[in-house]
């Protein structure tokens, strides 16, 4: 479960806003962040994860308060255990396959490692350089390597966004299977319809508005 | 070829790899400042930083050769408590190139450090690696072609340099004559075959490390 009750100051192409948002997103969906560019989708990913500070408010990870405001709580990204699939996948070069992977662990635990390049289906790839993947492939390295923490909370922003057409359907496909097979609580940006529909259990309409209410992926 | 001339060189060589690894451990922490951080005064101290590229080495060497002097209160200071003389000694030639390269080093890995995607940090961050952490297993790592040319330009510049030396160090063979110094010397003694013969491996050095830079560079673009 995430409850989200914040106030953070944007500056748009369309001048100064704030950006305000108050729900509770129950464990285990799949919420898609639906709006235009620029409306504040990626700034809220951001706030989840501790990377951006809200201006005011609270937000509980299960029964943790990672954020608060009055409370002057405010938990580092480290501590968080949100995990975060950056939109260019940010996968380090000077790592291989594998890795980067490990370098998720704090304890290194070689069968859990082994599970993941099975699971993601990376086992022929594990000593290959990440430069020389293909979009596909470093996705679900990038998804592998955030998983390896086990994390309450998977945070993905715009994952499709750089590849084409035909490739996008298998990799929702794959997005689908490990938000079930791990069972997190999962938030992702999304700019396409189908896909949303596709995916999403609840959708949140980010826009000028205080957003307060999902909608039904059917609905958009 | 003379003990002389080998001491010289050996000098050299000394100078320059002692204000290389001092230079590299200065460095990537005032880099990373440099390209992460945003703080008052953050120009100042940029310029300042980099304020040997455009001054006379003369000037710099002036006023260190002041410092030094036990007349005034930093050499005095340390004359008093440690007994230590820098001016024309070989710490003294060694605190002047560092300063003086400093930018040769700090440039370099400044550049490399903003060209990483801020991303890289993030994700490090969001798998729980600390500050620390990330620098050294994540930033680091990444900026090798920026650290290769960071060491040779430093290395190059230290073996090259003239003025700074001269007005600190003066010209004490053993101490504080590098081959530099060595070549103004031999010429001003007509004593053309020894200057030709530093020249010759001062161009050598300086070309091969130019190449190595330009070969590493081009290994990490493919």
């Amino acid at each position: 479960m995430i409850y989200i009750d914040v106030e953070r100051k944007m500056l748009t192409t369309d001048g100064p806003r704030t950006l305000e948002v108050c729900v509770e997103i129950p464990a285990h969906e799949l919420v898609c962040l639906f709006g235009k560019s620029g409306a504040g989708k990626t700034t809220l990913l951001r706030m989840l994860c501790g990377l951006f500070t809200p201006d005011k408010g609270v937000i509980r990870i299960g029964d943790r308060t990672v954020f608060d405001s009055s409370k002057k709580i405010n938990i580092p990204p480290q501590k968080r255990n949100v995990g975060y699939m950056f939109q260019d996948y940010a996968l380090f070069p000077n790592m291989n396959v594998e890795e980067n992977i490990r370098f998720a662990q704090d304890v290194r635990n070689v069968e859990e490692i082994e599970k993941l390049l099975h699971t993601f289906q990376l086992e022929q790839l594990r000593r290959q350089s990440v430069n020389r993947l293909s979009g596909g492939q470093k996705q679900r390295v990038a998804l592998a390597r955030a998983f390896a923490r086990k994390p309450e909370v998977m945070l993905l922003d715009e994952p499709l966004s750089s590849v084409d057409i035909e490739l996008r359907q298998s990799l929702q496909n794959e997005i689908l299977k490990t938000h079930e097979l791990f069972q997190s609580t999962t938030v992702m940006v999304s700019h396409d319809k189908e896909e949303i529909r596709r995916l999403a259990t609840n959708v949140l309409r980010i826009g000028k508005e205080k957003i307060t209410a999902f909608e039904k992926p059917t609905n958009l | 070829m003379s003990p002389e001339f080998i001491q010289t060189l050996l000098l050299t060589a000394k100078l320059a790899l002692s204000t290389t690894l001092i230079l590299f451990v200065i460095g990537l922490p005032v880099a990373a400042l440099l390209a992460f951080t945003r703080f008052r005064l953050k120009v100042i101290f940029e310029a300042l930083i980099n304020m040997p590229m455009v001054l006379p080495p003369t000037v710099i060497g002036y006023y260190l050769l002041v410092a030094f002097s036990p007349q005034h209160a930093f050499g005095g200071f340390l004359e008093r408590w440690f007994d230590l003389r820098l001016a024309f000694s070989f710490q003294g030639i060694l605190i002047a190139s560092v300063i003086f390269s400093l930018p040769f080093m700090v440039q370099p890995l400044q550049n490399g450090f903003v060209a990483l995607p801020k991303s890289y940090r993030e994700a490090a961050y969001t798998l729980g690696k600390s500050k620390i952490e990330t620098f050294f297993r994540v930033l680091v790592p990444n900026i090798k072609p920026s650290i290769v040319t960071g060491i040779a330009m430093t290395f190059a510049h230290s073996i090259g340099e003239f003025g700074i030396v001269l007005m600190v160090g003066g010209n004490m063979p053993g101490e504080t004559r590098v081959a530099s110094i060595a070549i103004y010397d031999e010429v001003q003694s007509l004593n053309y075959t020894t200057a030709n013969q530093y020249s010759l491996i001062l161009f050598l050095v300086s070309f091969l490390l130019l190449v190595v830079i330009y070969s590493v560079n081009k290994r990490f673009r493919v």
